[in-house]
């Protein structure tokens, strides 16, 4: 078969699946090419993410200590979890609201600040994008925050309140469970304009801008109307991207919290499920105990994935 | 595409724009860039601090007398360490290098066929590949750690560079962005004669310059602050970040260090994107320009 018609007969994405009817030598003599494509991937995929995390599932029924054979326990790890853990249960809070409130919350900024990015010049726009993305540059950035909140009264902030007389004593930030999480939202929504918000920018530059002119031609009177009507619609792609990555970053907290607050923070009030992972795998040595938590918070994280894919549905039913 | 929003310059106003609507724009705008640029500033002018600087009530936002202290007393002490530094330096930029290429090359390749093949599994790992975007890898810590042993990777580059090659977040850009090819451009250019892979080197990865370009920015900055955290023991492997933390973390005298440390080690992201970002800019208005 000459490699003209071969490639001409290629069958292309959209269309019915054809590939179904073929004799099976026909189908690999037209599709290997795609297999050896993807192959690469797959296979370092394959081993560093998926078989990890099917190994953690089997694992979470087990007693696994790194030291001797594995025993199976059934769903004892579960249950220990659910009803005897009461340091699970403050770690699933406060994961919960990073994830339902430092989430949603993160992503609304991003759409709007990459919306009104959009539409300044050229130079500004550029400089803007930097100013917003650099705190998620670097990995480690956040230790700024140690100068600002520190507990002493070197810390910014409480030098400040100090000085200004509205305190006398400088406050805890870090340590102090009042404080805590607060101090850990304001730093995990300043580092949480990462890639989800850059998506959103480059989305929003492809959107055609003729478009515009013509809503404006249909009767579109001010930039709301043009959000909901022109631009929203053209970027779903990138923001359903923009929110699973939001959503991930909030489920995934754990350096933010370690490195401020601690490791383990007062009476745990900076705990979450990954540190509680972190905790029981890499401290105490429970791997069955420390899978069970990843397992959870799998469970949780596809579930809101889920979730976010139902929502767009609804939103915009292309998807 | 990207010549839409400099022509509205052109022509001066977009339409449907009021003075009070531009003027809380531009507020907000301003409010959020100090939000997220101060804190970065301020680590900025604590490195410049001399010690007595750090430690004065109340503190300030600006420094009074500036030095280059903390950054000599950087340098003497990377130069007393057992492994030379620059060690270090490039087992960090190796792996940031070879790790972004790889990750460039790997997921081009897969995201093709993935966007517009048509072949059995695709749409189901395309779904795996959704979920997966979810997987924070501190979950599956000690399982991974398990089969980087078996395998033999601890304490090799190839423990760092395997798993990054294998980013299901620029798998997952590539794929969106090719799938945004017309079908019909691919397809002609088999017509004229082009085999698969021609289309796929000629056709394919020129559209899709914006996101290897963009990949290369999260590669980059991803890979840059990696640690080796539980493959790499061996002192001669060991990277960059990790060997500054163990500098800047020994007491307080080191506290302007530890802000000298972390100014060193912003400057080469900060700088890749301000590179890339034009050139993406750039690359798109050509693409509007021939169009």
């Amino acid at each position: 078969m000459s490699s003209e018609v071969q490639a001409a007969k290629t069958p292309m994405a959209p269309e019915a699946p054809a590939y179904k009817r073929l004799p099976f030598k026909v189908y690999w003599q037209r599709t290997r090419l795609s297999y050896f494509m993807v192959a690469p991937f797959m296979l370092l995929f394959t081993t560093f993410t998926v078989l990890p995390v099917l190994a953690s599932i089997v694992l979470s029924f087990t007693n696994f200590n790194m030291l001797e054979w594995p025993n199976w326990v059934g769903w004892s790890n579960y249950i220990t979890m659910f009803v005897k853990d009461d340091v699970f249960w403050i770690a699933v809070r406060n994961t919960l609201v990073f994830a339902f409130l430092t989430g949603p919350l993160s992503y609304v900024l991003a759409l709007m600040l990459a919306w009104f990015i959009n539409e300044l010049p050229k130079k500004l726009r550029a400089f803007m994008t930097l100013c917003i993305y650099a705190p998620s540059i670097t990995g480690g950035a956040y230790f700024i925050w140690t100068y600002i909140f520190s507990g002493d009264a070197y810390g910014l902030i409480n030098g400040w309140l100090m000085s200004w007389g509205l305190i006398q004593e400088p406050i805890l930030w870090l340590t102090d469970e009042k404080y805590m999480m607060t101090v850990l939202i304001i730093v995990q929504l300043w580092m949480s304009m990462g890639a989800g918000f850059l998506a959103l920018i480059a989305g929003l530059r492809n959107v055609d801008h003729e478009l515009y002119e013509a809503a404006a031609i249909d009767g579109t009177k001010n930039r709301w109307q043009e959000l909901w009507y022109v631009t929203l619609p053209s970027i779903a792609p990138q923001m359903i991207f923009a929110a699973v990555l939001q959503i991930a970053s909030s489920f995934a907290v754990a350096d933010v919290s370690m490195n401020l607050a601690g490791f383990p923070s007062t009476n745990y009030a900076g705990h979450t499920i990954v540190l509680h992972m972190y905790d029981y795998g890499s401290v105490r040595y429970e791997m069955g105990y420390a899978a069970a938590i990843a397992v959870v918070l799998f469970a949780a994280m596809a579930l809101t994935n889920s979730l976010i894919r139902f929502v767009f549905k609804k939103v915009d039913p292309d998807n | 595409m990207a010549r839409n929003v400099d022509s509205s310059r052109v022509e001066g106003k977009r339409l449907n724009r009021t003075f009070g609507g531009d003027a809380g724009i531009f507020l907000f705008l301003a409010l959020s860039g100090a939000f997220s640029v101060l804190p970065m500033v301020y680590s900025i002018i604590q490195a410049f601090k001399p010690l007595d600087e750090l430690f004065i009530y109340p503190p300030k936002f600006y420094v009074v007398r500036p030095t280059m202290e903390n950054f000599v007393s950087l340098f003497q002490l990377v130069g007393n360490l057992w492994v030379p530094f620059s060690r270090y330096l490039f087992n960090t930029v190796f792996v940031t290098v070879a790790g972004t290429l790889g990750s460039v090359v790997i997921a081009s390749l897969a995201a093709y066929p993935l966007a517009k093949h048509e072949f059995a599994g695709r749409k189901t790992i395309n779904k795996i590949i959704q979920y997966a975007l979810l997987f924070t890898s501190n979950a599956t810590q000690i399982p991974a750690f398990i089969i980087m042993a078996k395998l033999g990777l601890v304490n090799t580059y190839l423990a760092l560079l395997l798993p990054a090659w294998a980013s299901t977040l620029g798998l997952f850009l590539m794929t969106s962005f090719m799938g945004q090819i017309p079908t019909e451009r691919l397809e002609a250019a088999k017509i004229d004669g082009a085999t698969e892979l021609q289309t796929f080197w000629y056709i394919v990865l020129p559209s899709v310059r914006a996101a290897w370009l963009t990949l290369i920015i999260f590669s980059f900055q991803s890979l840059w602050s990696i640690t080796g955290g539980n493959y790499i023991y061996d002192e001669q492997l060991k990277m960059l970040p990790t060997a500054l933390s163990q500098i800047a973390a020994a007491g307080i005298a080191r506290a302007g260090v530890g802000a000298a440390t972390a100014l060193f080690m912003m400057i080469p992201p900060i700088l890749m994107f301000v590179i890339v970002q034009s050139s993406v800019i750039e690359t798109m208005s050509h693409s509007g320009l021939k169009g």
